[in-house]
């Protein structure tokens, strides 16, 4: 039995309502209670993970910083499809990304999630960021295999309205403010912690 | 020296047929006008119809009336003959192209390079067949004999020249390239094969047939050498296909294109250069063409990335009117220096490059669309990033420059254009910070910074003008 399970298990397709699961390869989110809630230790590598942010400015991209300084280089960058504003270098470097490796596409959003797609499936992306607003279940299916298939890692990030739409991505989390937390509402691979994680200090 | 020939004995239907995709329909080619027009050539599946060389149109017409009649050009069959003379190029520095459907090249010094004659000779073969092109190709020591044995013994090749003479010598005179009549009174002295010739006084042979021939005759044997003229490549690309129907489908227009595109990717391999720059037209009946240019940020020559990035291009496209012709021309071609891979590549088996993704991304959504970004020294937000848009092959540059250590802390997100605060303002966590700058090009600024917290708790850049008590302008967010 166990040499059907066990390759189930290990890559987190199959979980046991008990016990830990097995650390897997994952990206460090750089946020130490983050990464020990998360069953891989991190932000799952080829899947997708969605942030939930109910507005702009709230620390949507301060979750995301720490893991994307330590991607992209040369051949390989951090692809940003179709950001809501543009991101200011100053701050970009000051959080340790290196511009060099950072690619913006500007287009629309029916043209985005094609981009999105595209770069997910090339494998030639360390990471891709969409900003879907209205996707489809379809669209967030094929974004999530594309992701599969590309070995890349894809960050969505959504409105918190879109909370309970149906989702493929292998990790959710939702920030809330007031008083600042995340909330891992999906995990795969392992149980979502009840209680929501502390993000005030992070936020300082 | 070793001298290959390549001949081609259907270069004017291959030019045409080459770019049908219904190659096996019966298909001739014609020249003159009105009631004088004769066929100069007929396709396989022609001559099955009892359509020959040199019969007037109307009888062909009147033989079988389906079939496709194309005016032969030799413009188009020059034009044709210069690209295969581009094409062989890569294969040997010295081409000559000066006698008509044929190329000769010297091949010995590429013999290393290829490994020998028999893999070369397989190569141009597999390359020509791809091309679509009928070929005969032999091989021999001096260009004239080579010629003579490509067209008497095609896949012949000849090393040494005692069994040059050899082969020579069984050739009938028929074959030897001599001009009619002084074939014809040879064969009335009784004289049939060359070997015959070979052995006759030189002197009094020359009496016989006249100094011309009897240089050609030198020349077979290596008596006498030829100064050759050489082909030079040209530095643009300039091709036309005539289309077989007037189309406004995109779809009937992509195998042309391809065709069109994989000459050009030949071309560009040919020269080992890439493409950075170029531009399709489609020819209309009336009016101007309808153009299209591309233009790549680094040289590429693959066929399947030209053509997936033309398709893209095209399909945005809308064609006013039906397109009889399809026209590249690019006079840009830099070297071409390919993508650096890992030899231990772990990366999935469709992956692509990212230099072939942003080509894919730009034309499906316009040229500006993907872009870095550098910081630019300047203490106005607007003007403090530049976007970059070059090739990320020549981003082995510095790192960028440090942000000043002593700033306060910068938003991640910049708003271009600063806009109402709409938000109701919790309250203000820092500032104000003066940012005053720009008097001397005329974007004079003088603001007041403060990091605010809305009552919503996101986190605002927003100013206020200098010396002022109006509403908060949003100019980013911490996000």
């Amino acid at each position: 039995m166990s040499a059907i399970l066990q390759p189930l298990i290990e890559n987190g397709r199959l979980w046991r309502g008990q016990g830990t699961a097995p650390r897997r390869d994952a990206l460090p989110t750089g946020f130490d209670a983050l990464d020990g809630v998360l069953p891989g230790g991190g932000w799952p590598q080829a899947a997708l993970s969605e942030i939930l942010f109910p507005a702009d400015g709230v620390g949507e991209m301060r979750l995301l910083l720490p893991a994307l300084a330590t991607l992209g280089r040369e051949g390989c960058p951090v692809v940003l499809v179709a950001p809501p504003y543009l991101p200011f270098p100053a701050a970009w470097i000051a959080a340790g990304v290196d511009l060099r490796f950072l690619q913006i596409v500007q287009t629309g959003e029916h043209d985005a999630m094609w981009a999105a797609e595209q770069c997910l499936r090339s494998a030639a992306c360390a990471a891709v960021l969409c900003w879907p607003r209205q996707a489809d279940t379809a669209t967030l299916r094929r974004l999530q295999l594309a992701a599969e298939t590309g070995q890349t890692i894809g960050f969505l990030l959504r409105p918190t309205a879109t909370a309970a739409q149906a989702s493929m991505a292998a990790v959710r989390i939702g920030i809330e403010t007031g008083p600042a937390r995340l909330r891992v509402l999906k995990c795969r691979g392992g149980n979502p912690p009840a209680q929501a994680i502390a993000f005030a200090a992070l936020a300082a | 020296m070793q001298w290959a020939c390549i001949s081609f004995p259907q270069l004017a239907l291959d030019d045409v047929l080459r770019q049908r995709s219904d190659g096996a329909a019966p298909l001739v080619l014609f020249e003159g006008t009105g009631s004088r027009a004769r066929l100069c050539a007929a396709n396989t599946a022609a001559q099955h119809h009892g359509l020959h060389f040199g019969q007037s149109l109307t009888a062909a017409r009147a033989l079988y009336p389906r079939v496709h009649a194309v005016e032969h050009g030799p413009a188009a069959v020059e034009r044709c003959h210069d690209f295969l003379a581009a094409w062989a190029y890569r294969y040997s520095s010295q081409v000559c192209r000066t006698f008509p459907q044929t190329l000769l090249l010297e091949v010995r010094a590429s013999f290393r390079l290829f490994g020998g004659w028999p893999a070369l000779q397989a190569e141009l073969r597999r390359e020509l067949a791809a091309l679509g092109f009928e070929h005969r190709i032999a091989a021999a020591p001096h260009p004239h004999a080579a010629m003579v044995l490509a067209g008497a013994r095609d896949g012949c090749a000849i090393e040494d020249a005692a069994h040059l003479l050899d082969a020579l010598g069984t050739l009938p005179v028929g074959r030897s390239g001599l001009d009619v009549s002084c074939v014809e009174s040879l064969q009335r002295m009784g004289l049939r094969r060359l070997r015959q010739l070979f052995v006759l006084p030189r002197a009094e042979l020359g009496k016989r047939i006249g100094a011309q021939a009897l240089l050609h005759l030198d020349r077979l044997r290596g008596a006498a050498t030829h100064a050759l003229d050489f082909y030079q490549p040209p530095d643009v690309f300039d091709q036309r296909v005539e289309l077989p129907f007037n189309t406004s489908s995109h779809e009937s227009l992509l195998f042309p294109l391809r065709r069109l595109l994989r000459d050009f990717s030949a071309f560009l391999a040919g020269r080992d250069g890439g493409a950075q720059r170029f531009t399709l037209a489609f020819e209309h009946e009336r009016g101007a063409p309808t153009e299209i240019r591309i233009g790549l940020l680094a040289p590429e020559r693959d066929p399947e990335l030209l053509f997936a990035i033309a398709r893209a291009r095209l399909e945005r496209t809308r064609l006013r009117e039906p397109v009889c012709g399809l026209r590249l021309v690019s006079d840009e071609l830099p070297p071409f220096t390919p993508a650096r891979r890992d030899l231990f590549d772990t990366r999935p088996q469709q992956a692509v490059t990212w230099e072939a993704l942003r080509e894919r991304l730009r034309a499906r959504l316009g040229e500006q669309a993907v872009h870095g970004l550098a910081l630019h020294p300047d203490h106005r937000p607007e003007c403090a990033w530049r976007t970059r848009a070059e090739s990320s092959r020549d981003t082995s540059t510095s790192r960028d420059a440090n942000v000043p250590p002593s700033l306060p802390p910068r938003p991640t997100w910049l708003l271009t254009r600063p806009i109402l605060l709409r938000e109701r303002v919790e309250r203000i966590l820092a500032g104000p910070e003066r940012i005053e700058s720009g008097w001397w090009d005329g974007a004079d600024m003088r603001r007041d910074y403060y990091v605010i917290e809305t009552a919503s708790h996101q986190r605002a850049w927003a100013f206020r003008p200098a010396d002022d008590d109006g509403p908060f302008m949003l100019q980013g967010w911490f996000a």
